[in-house]
């Protein structure tokens, strides 16, 4: 069955807000009662990230978020039934976020019609770029799964290329170097989305370096929506398993903020 | 061996995050333009002939040939080069290759420290900054490399992430080079990571087999039976593989470390034990667990103690052209010493590897047969871990 089209849901009713999630931080249980808890205050698309042992795109507060997932014994598959759960209530449109050797090492295919048949609408990997997309991009279309595309701030002559051929969104990289809050993004970011704009109608995102709901509001006026990880990682480091209210709340603040955004 | 696509076969490619896309096509760009460049190509051979001290020596071990009583033994002396390995026919041409670019800044990974004091040496010298990530585990086990590389200039970073050592190290410079990319070259130390790296690196270190066979010819009239070279990323031994590849005769033996053994946890030989994957850039043989999560390798070799293999070593292997041993720390070890009491020669713990597998061939061949070892660097920094191996506490 095909979830294809989903994901344009979640930028259907204005600026979107799209919080990242890492499974199994500090446990499953924990996951599950966060994703319930961002879907209840606002969040429009929700990242899961399956942890991964060597996450090169991520900074420290990442990092660590995956090292603790992966010392609870999270795996890929515990990933899978969490997501089959939490379909049962949770109707907010849900991507992956991990990297290629994740699902190449489970068997493309399988891991790929796996997120179809349990409602997993997007796949954003990091490490795979315009020229290997290909890897995956056969089977993502075969199972209505769509492979995000990310454009960053060097991406220059390549954004027109890649945003013509995006699906899903597209995930718009603020700044150089890794996840992890800025106190300021100085890239210009107006000047990128205009070529997306000029090239695509897919939706498109800004992440890495959010953490403040100014931010977030200054972010989703120059594009479709605003993703933030780190900070709501942060939340889950202090809070643990108490963790679900404060993200809820957060996610509620962040939304507000961008749905002032023009 | 290059596909246009940086292929090996199904290996290779380009698994990186879109912000350093433009950075390693830029970095195509100018190696496709001074490889062809005989200003370039003049400059380097200066700098590998008069600075790194090459051609490096393919000597007779003639005491070590008549001890195992079986082939002829020849060692390719990358020992004596400028710094004590191979590490810097490498360096000195990417250094080159990224001041000509306009970068003033080299950051890179180290293990054993080889490289970082490589990178170090190249930056001194050509008046460029330079950056050293090294895992905290391996700053320990290598004090000594992490002294050199502060002395020649360069700021040296020990990783915590991880299991601290190489493959952390390697992160951590691919972090660092996606938040800096405008004045700084990823001076990578081995055949691995993102296309162009595995090509460029081979093509720098492809100097070792075009010499060794030049002076096979010059002293022996006929090519080798044998090459014989330890492999972690592969460099030196592609290095020493590259010219005979299409000569068949002759065998090619990569030496990989089995740390306590190839049936323990504690192992790092990835065409042994690994299996296909992606990671650091690139599809190739990774130690990983079944669900893709890279494993926490282990070797008395801080240099081999990398959870995968380059692309070309992961073809090689795939079509048959080169074969692929495990070597367990204690053959190296023994290999260590027995190469320092036969020949007066101290192989770094990484050559010892290789040495090792030629001490179990070499009397299985005929008098008339050749091998040759490639010793990828000297054994100095090694003494204070070889003798702990032993037992023995010295003060470094």
């Amino acid at each position: 069955m095909s979830n294809t089209g989903r994901i344009a849901k979640a930028f259907a009713d204005g600026k979107a807000f799209i919080p990242f999630i890492t499974c199994g931080d500090p446990d499953l249980e924990t996951t599950a009662a966060v994703v319930r808890a961002a879907a209840e205050n606002g969040a429009d698309l929700i990242e899961l990230g399956i942890p991964f042992s060597d996450p090169t795109a991520e900074g420290p507060v990442i990092q660590g978020a995956n090292i603790r997932a992966l010392s609870a014994g999270t795996t890929t598959d515990k990933v899978f039934d969490l997501v089959r759960n939490l379909r049962g209530d949770v109707t907010v449109p849900m991507v992956f976020m991990t990297y290629a050797n994740v699902v190449f090492s489970y068997g493309a295919e399988c891991f790929i019609s796996t997120c179809s048949e349990i409602g997993v609408d997007g796949l954003i990997l990091p490490d795979l770029p315009f020229e290997e997309k290909d890897e995956f991009l056969p089977l993502c279309r075969q199972y209505g799964v769509d492979l995000i595309s990310l454009i960053a701030p060097t991406s220059e002559n390549r954004i027109a290329m890649i945003a013509k051929e995006a699906e899903g969104f597209i995930y718009l990289v603020s700044s150089l170097g890794v996840t992890g809050m800025r106190s300021e993004i100085k890239t210009d970011l107006a000047s990128i989305v205009e070529v997306i704009r000029q090239n695509t109608d897919t939706p498109c995102a800004i992440g890495f370096g959010i953490s403040t709901p100014e931010q977030a509001q200054k972010m989703a006026s120059l594009s479709d929506g605003a993703i933030v990880g780190s900070a709501i990682i942060r939340l889950l480091e202090q809070h643990g398993q108490n963790a679900p209210e404060y993200v809820g709340a957060y996610v509620r603040r962040m939304k507000n903020a961008v749905m002032q955004a023009d | 061996m290059t596909n246009p696509n940086g292929r090996f076969g199904i290996h290779g490619g380009q698994y990186i995050p879109e912000t350093l896309m433009n950075a390693v096509i830029e970095l195509e760009e100018a190696y496709n333009h001074y490889k062809n460049d005989p200003q370039f190509n003049s400059e380097l051979t200066e700098l590998f002939n008069e600075y790194a001290g090459r051609p490096s020596r393919l000597y007779y071990a003639a005491k070590m040939t008549a001890d195992l009583g079986g082939a002829k033994i020849y060692l390719k002396r990358e020992d004596l080069n400028h710094t004590g390995a191979h590490k810097i026919n490498n360096v000195l041409g990417q250094a080159l290759l990224a001041k000509k670019m306009g970068k003033t800044r080299l950051i890179a990974e180290t293990g054993a420290g080889q490289h970082g004091v490589a990178t170090a040496t190249a930056a001194a010298l050509m008046g460029m900054e330079c950056v050293v990530f090294m895992g905290e585990e391996d700053t320990k086990r290598q004090a000594l490399n992490v002294y050199r590389m502060r002395l020649l200039g360069a700021e040296v970073i020990p990783v915590k992430s991880g299991t601290a050592t190489l493959k952390d190290a390697v992160s951590e410079a691919m972090r660092e080079w996606t938040s800096r990319i405008d004045d700084t070259h990823y001076c990578l130390g081995s055949v691995m990571g993102p296309h162009p790296f595995p090509t460029i690196v081979r093509d720098f270190q492809a100097v070792i087999s075009k010499e060794i066979k030049s002076q096979i010819m010059e002293k022996e009239g006929r090519l080798p039976d044998a090459v014989i070279a330890c492999v972690g990323g592969g460099s030196n031994a592609i290095g020493s593989f590259y010219h005979f590849i299409n000569d068949e005769g002759v065998r090619l033996i990569g030496c990989e470390a089995a740390g306590r053994g190839v049936d323990t946890f504690e192992t790092a030989a990835t065409i042994a034990t690994g299996k296909l994957g992606i990671f650091h850039g690139m599809k190739s043989y990774f130690c990983q667990d079944k669900y893709g999560q890279i494993a926490p390798v282990y070797s008395i070799s801080a240099g081999l103690d990398y959870p995968g293999v380059g692309p070309e070593h992961a073809y090689l292997h795939d079509i048959g052209r080169a074969d692929y041993v495990a070597i367990t720390d204690e053959e190296a070890v023994q290999a260590f010493e027995y190469l320092a009491r036969t020949e007066g020669i101290i192989p770094a713990i990484e050559s010892s590897h290789a040495v090792a597998y030629a001490m179990k061939l070499a009397p299985t061949l005929d008098k008339d047969k050749i091998i040759v070892i490639t010793i990828s660097g000297r054994g100095d920094k090694d003494c204070a871990a070889i003798a702990r191996y032993r037992g023995e506490d010295i003060y470094e």
